[in-house]
């Protein structure tokens, strides 16, 4: 599925990732942990396409396609899907609106026909029950108003109805309660599938807790200082970054 | 100082110029040397505008005219398209005068449009609405990518009545769209909008003045603008309150997207405020594009092109939704898709 290999990249100049390697296959999921300031949301931009992030070195593919070669759009239309730390506000695009257009573009990039009006609405209205998300919410502003656990849920139903093969979830815990954390975590976890693989980025040990990583990687330094299962997740909660901040 | 004088008598030197206040930075003075001559009859098949299907009464002026007068009594909504062509060089200008009886209900679906001939356009309104009359306005400047036009309302409001406009623009070699409101207070309403979407060298200029002279009055004002290219976009909006005019509710948003280097935005909201008991308030943003919603909006699959269209309608958007008259409002939206290359 997603394969990293030797990826540098810079913002400004400055080198953020310096020789990060890591290999996701499909069917699993895996959890990126690491002190501020590693090259977490920096990897989840490099992956995406974001404006101002260079790659110097390295490679990333999605089974077996360049991924850095494409725009931003074109990674969308391949089925990778960023869950952002602060998902953005679109002052008058009403949600319906906003992620109808997403999907269409989509399709019409992977040549297949647009959605059709009627088979939209049904599908957004079975995704949002499932999500709790009141159905009115959607006619209104994207994100426009919404608190950070409504804007978060916002990025799971987005995720959900444009139904992509590889997720990025960056720091998706952070201003989330308790209950908001399990209706979005079983969101997550209702798109894990054989075909799709997950990248989970989170600071805590948290998250893992609602959606159980396979593989768990810490990224120091600019790569991936240490890789193992689920119970690295705990060992980092006890003993914190310390160790890796000093060897990077 | 004044288009209209100046056109009267052929003498530039009547001109507004950079050295009066209010016309800085729409300088007619420097810009025309000479006045062309009054333009000829016009002889042809006159166009009726892109409101005339919606009206009761379509009206439609070549160049010059006589004097239009509009007198509405009707209590229900009448809807009175009134387009003004310019068609070949020469000045024209033209004058109309509205009147809404009291009591009564008039949408004025107004336009411009021109051709390419470097003409110079004047049109002087005269508004009235009487008491607990309403006039929806809605003007549609559609002008020569070479004229120079100045459109100038002066409307006086009865106790009660209301006034709600919406301007939308693209712009001319030099346009000023100028609405002057004498609002009474006592309970009478204004709402001022408008939307400008300008590429190439385009200029336009809107500006606004709106005196408060007693007390209840309310003023909601919303402009909006895009400018791409070498563009210039003037805003100058004043509410001026009344010594005496109490319990004044005045606001005023300007917000305009610079979308390119060479572009230009000159803003210039002013509240002059002579009332003690009042609110008011005004908000001025001018920027650049929101390169992290494009982000946002492109990791979703949507190409540039597609994303920056979307978000820049849904800016301009937000001015054409206010928009009460159905059919003028889906006039403007198609009017905004184009504008923005949609």
């Amino acid at each position: 599925m997603l394969s990293i290999s030797n990826l540098h990249a810079e913002i400004d100049g400055k080198l953020i990732l310096k020789g990060l390697t890591l290999d996701v296959p499909a069917g699993e999921v895996h959890a990126i942990m690491g002190p501020n300031g590693a090259g977490k949301s920096t990897l989840s931009y490099v992956l995406t396409g974001r404006q101002g992030y260079e790659v110097t070195e390295g490679t990333a593919t999605l089974d077996g396609e360049d991924l850095l070669s494409l725009d931003p759009s074109e990674r969308a239309a391949r089925g990778v899907f960023l869950s952002f730390q602060y998902p953005l506000e679109i002052p008058g695009v009403p949600a319906l609106t906003f992620i109808r257009t997403a999907m269409n573009a989509q399709r019409k990039a992977r040549g297949e026909a647009e959605i059709t009006a009627p088979e939209f609405l049904k599908l957004a209205r079975a995704t949002a029950a499932s999500l709790k998300i009141d159905f009115e919410m959607l006619k209104r502003a994207l994100n426009v108003g919404f608190s950070g656990g409504e804007k978060k849920r916002m990025e799971i139903f987005q995720m959900a109805m444009l139904s992509p093969r590889f997720l990025i979830l960056d720091e998706t815990d952070s201003g989330l309660d308790i209950d908001a954390l399990k209706i979005v975590a079983d969101g997550v976890n209702a798109m894990r599938s054989p075909d799709r693989a997950m990248l989970v980025i989170t600071h805590y040990q948290r998250l893992l807790d609602y959606i159980k990583p396979d593989r768990v990687h810490v990224l120091a330094g600019g790569r991936i200082a240490e890789s193992g299962g689920p119970e690295l997740a705990h060992e980092l909660e006890r003993e914190g970054y310390d160790k890796y901040a000093r060897a990077a | 100082m004044s288009l209209a004088a100046a056109l009267k008598t052929s003498d530039v030197t009547l001109l507004p110029s950079k050295r009066d206040e209010d016309w800085k930075w729409t300088d007619l003075r420097g810009l025309l040397r000479v006045l062309p001559p009054p333009s000829q009859p016009f002889v042809g098949e006159a166009p009726v505008g892109p409101f005339a299907g919606l009206a009761n009464l379509p009206i439609h002026v070549v160049n010059a005219s006589d004097p239009v007068v509009i007198r509405s009594a009707s209590a229900a909504p009448y809807v009175v398209a009134l387009h003004f062509a310019a068609l070949g060089g020469g000045s024209h200008s033209a004058t109309a005068q509205i009147e809404v009886a009291e009591g009564a209900n008039l949408i004025l679906l107004e336009s411009y449009e021109g051709d390419e001939a470097d003409y110079v356009a004047n049109l002087d309104l005269k508004i009235s609405v009487g008491a607990n009359g309403r006039l929806e306005r809605i003007i549609l400047a559609a002008d020569g990518v070479n004229a120079v036009s100045v459109s100038t309302a002066d409307v006086t409001l009865g106790a009660g009545a209301q006034l709600v406009q919406t301007v939308l623009t693209d712009g001319a070699r030099r346009q000023r769209i100028e609405t002057r409101v004498a609002h009474p207070g006592a309970g009478a309403s204004v709402r001022l909008d408008a939307a400008y979407l300008l590429a190439d060298k385009r200029h336009a200029d809107l500006t606004t003045v709106v005196e408060h002279q007693g007390v209840d009055g309310t003023t909601s004002q919303l402009t909006k603008g895009v400018v791409r290219d070498q563009s210039r976009g003037v805003f100058q909006g004043r509410i001026v309150v009344a010594e005496g005019a109490d319990r004044t509710d005045a606001r005023m948003g300007h917000h305009a997207l610079i979308l390119s280097d060479k572009a230009e935005i000159d803003a210039k909201p002013e509240l002059l405020i002579f009332a003690d008991d009042v609110q008011c308030a005004h908000g001025n943003t001018i920027g650049a594009f929101d390169e992290d919603a494009l982000f946002y909006a492109q990791q979703r699959g949507m190409p540039e092109d597609v994303a920056r269209a979307l978000l820049t309608e849904a800016f301009v958007g937000e001015v054409i939704d206010r928009i009460e008259h159905d059919g003028a409002r889906e006039v403007a939206k198609a009017w905004a898709a184009k504008g923005l290359g949609l």
